[in-house]
């Protein structure tokens, strides 16, 4: 593989039927470009895992995605109510989801914690009233 | 073992398109938490949930899920059958529990990862 990509998709809060459609995309691409396949299913948790989020708690955000011969690198910025505690929300098992999305299998507080576990780096940023960032980087030569 | 032995012993229906019945099922995870399945499925697997909204299958896409079963008779709605037919996972329904489901399975020599999967 010898090629690089990037692009950004548009999220809709609250859009359920749609959530998890770009990182569906993204690992279209990561698929088209033969990234190997274990490397794949991380980058496709952790952007689907990091989608939900933003699909469960804000009102709009988007994914970037910069693909190259040596990572993924991912940012989803988001217009949401932020995060108080980021050191809480890292916490597996930690949650501030309402029942309606804990009844659709989310909202269990491993969010966070599985974007860790499936990526090499991960900086989230929040500000309380104002939204999140959160990047994080697979290294396509490195296993986790 | 092949879904359509799967089928068999679970006396399941297949409700989607996809024609995957010839398909080899090597492993089996079940949960109704979504981050489970992303988290500690191994790819390639069964996935057996109560669970019949469109997210188990956008996670099963995600996490490599090879089919889907539902217990306790319960069905998705028409939009998220074609969502996995879209994405060419099979889904099946069965009336069995999901403690019913697994142990029948389990009886027949499916596991959830083997020794190497470690």
């Amino acid at each position: 593989m010898s090629n690089s990509a990037d692009g950004i998709f548009f999220l809709t809060g609250k859009d359920f039927t749609n959530a998890g459609a770009a990182s569906s995309n993204l690992k279209g691409i990561l698929e088209n470009m033969g990234v190997r396949p274990e490397i794949i299913r991380r980058a496709a948790i952790a952007a689907f895992e990091a989608e939900m989020n933003v699909i469960i708690y804000a009102v709009a955000g988007m994914m970037h995605y910069f693909i190259n011969d040596e990572m993924i690198k991912v940012i989803l910025q988001d217009m949401g109510p932020g995060i108080e505690s980021i050191e809480l929300a890292m916490k597996e098992g930690y949650s501030t989801a309402p029942d309606y999305i804990r009844e659709m299998g989310f909202g269990s507080g491993m969010g966070l914690p599985n974007i860790k576990k499936s990526t090499d780096e991960l900086k989230v940023n929040s500000i309380v009233g104002e939204g999140t960032t959160l990047e994080f980087i697979i290294y396509l030569n490195k296993t986790a | 073992m092949k879904l359509e032995e799967i089928k068999e012993i679970l006396g399941a229906v297949i409700i989607s398109k996809s024609d995957g019945l010839d398909i080899n099922i090597m492993r089996a995870y079940c949960a109704d938490l979504m981050s489970d399945v992303l988290a500690f499925s191994i790819t390639n697997s069964l996935l057996i949930t109560h669970l019949t909204n469109a997210q188990v299958i956008r996670t099963s896409e995600v996490a490599d899920i090879k089919a889907i079963v539902f217990v306790q008779g319960k069905r998705p709605d028409i939009e998220t059958i074609a969502l996995a037919d879209g994405k060419r996972i099979p889904l099946l329904v069965t009336d069995f529990s999901m403690f019913d489901t697994c142990g029948r399975l389990y009886e027949k020599g499916l596991r959830s990862q083997s020794d190497t999967d470690f």
